[in-house]
């Protein structure tokens, strides 16, 4: 009989630390090779010691590529063939508990506090440093500018000094600051550090969103979920499927349709991303700032959609295209009760920029539109199962439903193309929960209205520049709470996936056309008569406006209530955790 | 009721049909002709005083040295209680063995008096052999209509329960691993 | 009808065909579906073949035999002792209930039944039901994750944690007891036995509730199993159905009520489907003879400690068990497995080894429904009747 060898199984040790040390050696050579060019540069330009007023404007634009980025060039690739070199080294100290907690922490904050940080710098600088409008050209880019670096830093000896929210007020005398400065003039420039930051922001989402949805099913399930990989509760864990992904086998189904089935997971891929171009974290928080942003974020959901349908169609498999089919009939038939409820708030701000309608919630928790009056509040909920059925997920997750069609439209996708899919979808979820905390829970606005701030420096007599900022940003409007609110939304989500079966197809078309449709006009209707009665220059029906206000209050105390009721019940049950609690309470566990 | 009062009523209304009782074994049984099995089963199911309306199995059985296959029906009766809260009753219990010539086994199926047959008359037929005549789930083989087999594949050789059944050195290819015949698992 | 099936399988691809466009406008195209062997919802290698036409089925055939190791066989070639450890190869998630039925049919045989002391028989059923509330909570779990609800699973396989827990100080193994043998049990209970199974008798009944609320009871979980895969009565003794599946549909059948059973002396009720939230007979009545049936059990097991006590130092292997020798005769035994009736057909011939051994294995008879009951229903119920009709394709294809 016929041996059968497997060659690709066997290890050839020797050949793999081959391999290690000459990526060593590579990356080694390319570090070193940096050196020149640091030198050669430092020679020429001599950033320290020469004031940025004596430098023509085209060399102090080759300052941060050539002294700056190459150091950091240098340094990113000695730090990558040490990493090969002391992989078990760096394994070890990774495996340490507190040090995994802090990378994770800090990734997660890092960013996050970094974006906010540079916006307010940013902000700081057209303030503080660019009074006067003085163009000039660059003469061989031939971009319009506003500031030469020498006015920048005549600004500066002039005695201006900076108040940055955490450093203080400082003077800067050194020309560095200035050669970092001087780029960020540039409209492009700014673009792109702003799409650093988003992009930074959204590949957290998928692998922070994964892990802490596998920690939650966990906790739901009782155990532990992930607990191996990077030490401290398994935090790696994501950065790991990830890596075991990418090396998966890229498998093409036979007799499917190639192009389509490589295309699919970017279309799927590329569109909750783009959604993040209108997504305001903060007022000025923004990569674009639209009229329309509202309508740009449901386009861009809707052509998520198309990704899903190619992907089914485009497997050759009969599964697939159960799973094409149902996301086609679901996506008919979500789209439009989700656009009708996301009108009730548009209708109630009176305007369709996202930012303009935060900014109207900006009076107290109780000025949030899901409190603000009956209709509205209803709004939120209908928004929110529409926007499960839009994600796909639990209870409405029929186009992937692993219990019917295997799963559905992935189930010939593996590795990376698997994975974009994951990343689509959970950058997708972010999404519509972020939509859902600007257009119902005030959005980047604190449960305190924006005179707290000024009640709170009054009355804790604060002068610092710095903290006053600090509490100002804290107390009022700040990105920190838009996040806060997303991402508990986003927790909902999860909540609810490892809590529900799921419905029939039958059940969704119903439940979305049958039930959800007439209920969002019904609310639509009703909201519209409502502000009409309550709105000076519509009706301005004194009874109407008592019973407006009386209602408010009685939401804005039972929302409170309910979150107080959450974080309660959670606070028990974390309290009891080794314990069985209410009806099955006893001593102990059985055998013990 | 008794098996035996059972008897008694099947003989009264077939007569010759009811070729032999055997009610001294642990396993009480009427021996029933083949040709007359369909009619006695209707009868079995349907009289008002038998309504053996559960079958419960249906074992066939080599007989090698008679040359002779059985197929042994076990029938139970279960009627309601008086009220519907009431537990229902296993009022009789039959056992009913149809012989058959070994070469050429062949019984009238009984899938339309007992939906249950259907399946145990093709696990008999795929495991032992037996032919169950307008069987609805038959399929045309060499020798004319037989049941669909169940568990074996639909080009499965011969019938493994037989008492002479050989084992297949080889089925498409795949070598069978036996104690006689042992292939080392590929390492 | 089914053999058409089997030859035809069309490629999807091929199925639009311009020709076939130009002739009718808004034909809808029939679709051949192979759901398993290879599938999450067929609970292991069973393979149905569904004629869709969209998300309707309009027929399914299933085919089995994708885990046949000729059981029946290898009885003809071993003493009944040598069996029993085959038997739990058979419904694998109830292997007590299986060496039970074995072991009974050859004690019956042999006669042995009548040398079988009391605290051997209050043992058997202790375990008996013990595996039945194993049973049922992998059914009930499983069914939840049929219709994509995951956690009800995970709640189900902590509590029968505890219950292999017992089975393994009992007798050493976890999933393939074969502890219940001819002749009685291979071992005395371990100390404290009793004590633990009632502390977990105590922990586990409140649990029943909290899977009522969780799931039972969760309106998506009612919409998807109520109305859906309805059995009458009539049907279920026709298509030979027994168990919860035969209950489910409003037959009050136990054959633990039965007299010689061995449980006449045992205070409990028989759930049967009340069509409380549907139909009698639909997939959530066989759901709920399941869970109510689990607190049966503890019921009878609590009864059965009570008894144990007293029957300290009888003993609980007979030492016939290894050396008997079958009558020239036959028996066809059943008892009241977790999944329906399970019945051994044993024939010996004055010899140790059985001339014939027959097991009627209760998912084998109750799967043969499934092509009555899924007709015209919905893709998504097709999980649903399969999981309610809970078969092990270990014992289907045996």
């Amino acid at each position: 009989m016929a041996s059968i060898t497997l060659p690709w199984v066997q290890r050839d040790t020797e050949k793999l630390s081959n391999y290690r040390e000459k990526a060593i050696r590579l990356l080694a050579f390319i570090a070193l090779a940096h050196i020149p060019i640091i030198l050669g540069a430092w020679f020429l330009l001599d950033p320290l010691s020469t004031k940025p007023a004596d430098l023509q404007d085209s060399k102090v634009l080759l300052v941060p590529p050539l002294c700056l980025g190459s150091i950091g060039g240098m340094l990113l690739f000695a730090g990558a063939a040490f990493a090969i070199y002391a992989y078990e080294l760096i394994g070890r100290v990774l495996s340490a508990p507190w040090v995994a907690f802090i990378i994770f922490i800090g990734a997660i904050f890092g960013i996050v506090i970094g974006v906010w940080l540079h916006a307010e710098i940013l902000m700081t600088v057209q303030r503080d440093w660019m009074p006067a409008k003085e163009t000039s050209v660059i003469p061989f880019v031939g971009i319009e500018y506003d500031h030469t670096v020498q006015s920048i830093y005549q600004n500066n000896l002039e005695g201006k000094s900076v108040d940055f929210p955490l450093i203080g007020a400082i003077s800067i005398d050194t020309p560095i600051l200035a050669y970092l400065m001087f780029p960020l003039q540039f409209p492009l420039v700014r673009d792109l550090v702003a799409v650093g930051g988003i992009i930074g922001f959204i590949s957290l989402i998928p692998g922070f969103g994964i892990w802490w949805e596998r920690k939650v099913a966990g906790r739901i399930q009782s155990r532990m979920g992930p607990m191996r990989a990077g030490g401290w509760h398994g935090w790696a864990q994501s950065a790991a499927d990830g890596i075991k992904l990418a090396f998966k086998e890229d498998y093409v189904p036979p007799g499917g349709d190639g192009v389509l089935f490589r295309l699919a997971p970017y279309i799927t891929f590329i569109p909750p991303i783009c959604a993040f171009i209108a997504l305001p974290f903060a007022t000025a928080w923004v990569f674009r700032d639209l009229d329309v942003a509202l309508i740009f974020i449901l386009a861009m959901l809707g052509i998520e959609v198309m990704g899903v349908i190619l992907a089914g169609w485009a497997s050759n498999n009969k599964w697939s295209v159960y799973g094409a089919m149902r996301e086609a009939c679901q996506m008919v038939s979500y789209e439009i009760p989700m656009g009708m409820a996301l009108l009730i708030p548009v209708m109630t701000a009176g305007s369709l920029s996202l930012t303009g309608i935060a900014e109207a919630q900006s009076g107290g928790f109780w000025t949030w539109f899901v409190f603000v009056n009956p209709w509205c509040f209803l709004a939120f909920f209908l928004y929110y199962v529409a926007s499960l059925a839009s994600c796909k997920r639990a209870p409405f997750d029929l186009p992937e439903s692993e219990s019917e069609l295997v799963a559905g439209f992935l189930t010939e996708y593996s590795g990376f193309r698997w994975s974009m899919f994951f990343f689509g979808e959970y950058v997708a979820m972010y999404v519509v929960c972020g939509l859902a905390a600007i257009l119902f829970l005030g959005g980047w606005m604190s449960p305190f209205p924006a005179s707290s701030a000024e009640w709170f420096i009054a009355q804790a007599n604060i002068e610092n520049g710095m903290l006053q900022t600090l509490v100002k940003s804290l107390l009022a409007a700040n990105p920190i709470w838009f996040i806060l609110k997303a991402t508990f939304l986003f927790f909902v989500q999860l909540w609810i996936r490892w809590t529900l079966p799921r419905i029939r197809i039958d059940q969704v078309l119903y439940a979305c056309v049958q039930v959800l449709l007439p209920a969002t006009m019904v609310v639509l209707l009703g909201n519209t008569l409502w502000i009409l009665g309550v709105s000076e220059n519509g009706l301005n029906l004194g009874w109407l406006i008592a019973i407006d206000g009386i209602i408010n209050k009685i939401l804005a105390a039972a929302g409170v209530l309910t979150l107080v009721g959450i974080v309660g019940i959670a606070a028990y049950g974390y309290r009891n955790n080794k314990k069985l609690v209410g009806w099955l309470a006893v001593d102990q566990l059985p055998g013990k | 009721m008794a098996p035996e009062e059972i008897a008694e009523i099947l003989k009264d209304t077939f007569g010759a049909s009811i070729t032999d009782t055997e009610f001294e074994s642990a396993h009480p049984r009427v021996v029933v002709a083949a040709d007359a099995w369909p009619e006695v089963a209707a009868f079995l199911r349907d009289d008002d005083r038998l309504q053996l309306n559960f079958l419960r199995s249906i074992s066939a059985v080599d007989y090698l040295e008679d040359d002779k296959f059985a197929a042994v029906y076990d029938l139970a009766s279960y009627r309601p209680g008086k009220t519907d809260s009431d537990a229902w009753a296993l009022t009789n219990a039959v056992a009913v063995q149809v012989w058959t010539d070994r070469n050429d086994p062949h019984i009238p199926s009984v899938a339309h008096v007992w939906r249950a047959a259907d399946w145990h008359e093709r696990e008999a037929y795929d495991l032992m052999g037996v032919i169950f005549d307008n069987h609805p789930d038959s399929v045309e083989g060499l020798n004319g209509f037989h049941p669909r087999r169940i568990l074996c594949p639909d080009d499965w050789e011969g019938h493994p329960l037989q008492k002479d059944y050989a084992f297949p050195m080889e089925y498409h290819g795949i070598p069978a691993v036996t104690e006689l015949n042992q292939t080392r698992p590929i390492h | 009808m089914a053999d058409v099936i089997l030859e035809s399988q069309p490629d999807i691809n091929a199925d639009l065909s311009s020709d076939q466009i130009q002739q009718q406008d808004l034909q809808t195209e029939e679709m051949l579906v192979n759901m398993g062997p290879q599938h999450p919802a067929t609970h292991g290698v069973l393979r149905v073949v569904l004629r869709t036409d969209g998300e309707m089925v309009l027929e399914a055939v299933p085919h089995i035999g994708y885990l046949h190791r000729c059981a029946e066989k290898i009885g003809e070639t071993v003493a009944p002792y040598q069996y029993i450890p085959y038997t739990d190869r058979m419904d694998y998630l109830a292997g007590m209930n299986n060496n039970l039925a074995f072991a009974q049919a050859v004690e019956k045989l042999t006669g042995l039944e009548s040398e079988i002391t009391e605290r051997t028989k209050l043992i058997r059923i202790v375990f008996a039901e013990l595996n039945r509330i194993a049973s049922h909570l992998v059914s009930f779990g499983t069914y939840g994750l049929d219709l994509g609800a995951f956690t009800p699973f995970l709640y189900a396989f902590r509590e029968r944690e505890y219950i292999l827990d017992l089975f393994e100080s009992a007798c050493g193994a976890r999933l393939t007891y074969s502890y219940i043998t001819v002749g009685g049990v291979t071992d005395d209970l371990p100390e404290r036995f009793v004590d633990i199974t009632r502390e977990f008798l105590d922990y586990f009944e409140p649990k029943v509730h909290e899977y009522n609320l969780l799931l039972s009871h969760n309106h998506i979980f009612i919409k998807r199993t109520a109305n859906v895969g309805v059995i009458t009565a009539q049907e279920a003794l026709d298509y030979g159905l027994s168990g919860p599946v035969l209950r489910g549909s409003g037959v009050n059948f136990d054959l633990r009520k039965q007299p010689g059973s061995g449980y006449e002396e045992f205070d409990f009720n028989v759930p049967v489907g009340q069509g409380e939230k549907g139909t009698v007979g639909d997939c959530w009545d066989r759901y709920i003879v399941r869970v109510s049936e689990m607190l049966e059990s503890v019921k009878i097991i609590r009864q059965a400690l009570d008894k144990l006590d007293g029957t300290e130092g009888q003993e609980t292997l007979h030492k016939k068990g290894k050396t008997l020798k079958l009558p020239a005769d036959e028996i066809y035994y059943e008892i009241e497995n977790p999944r329906g009736q399970l019945g051994f057909f044993v024939r010996g011939n004055g010899s140790a080894i059985p001339d014939r051994v027959k097991a009627r294995g209760p998912s084998f008879c109750n799967l043969c429904v499934t092509e009555k009951v899924c007709e015209d229903v919905l893709l998504g119920d097709v999980a649903a009747i399969i999981g309610s009709i809970d078969v092990v394709m270990g014992e289907v294809d045996r």
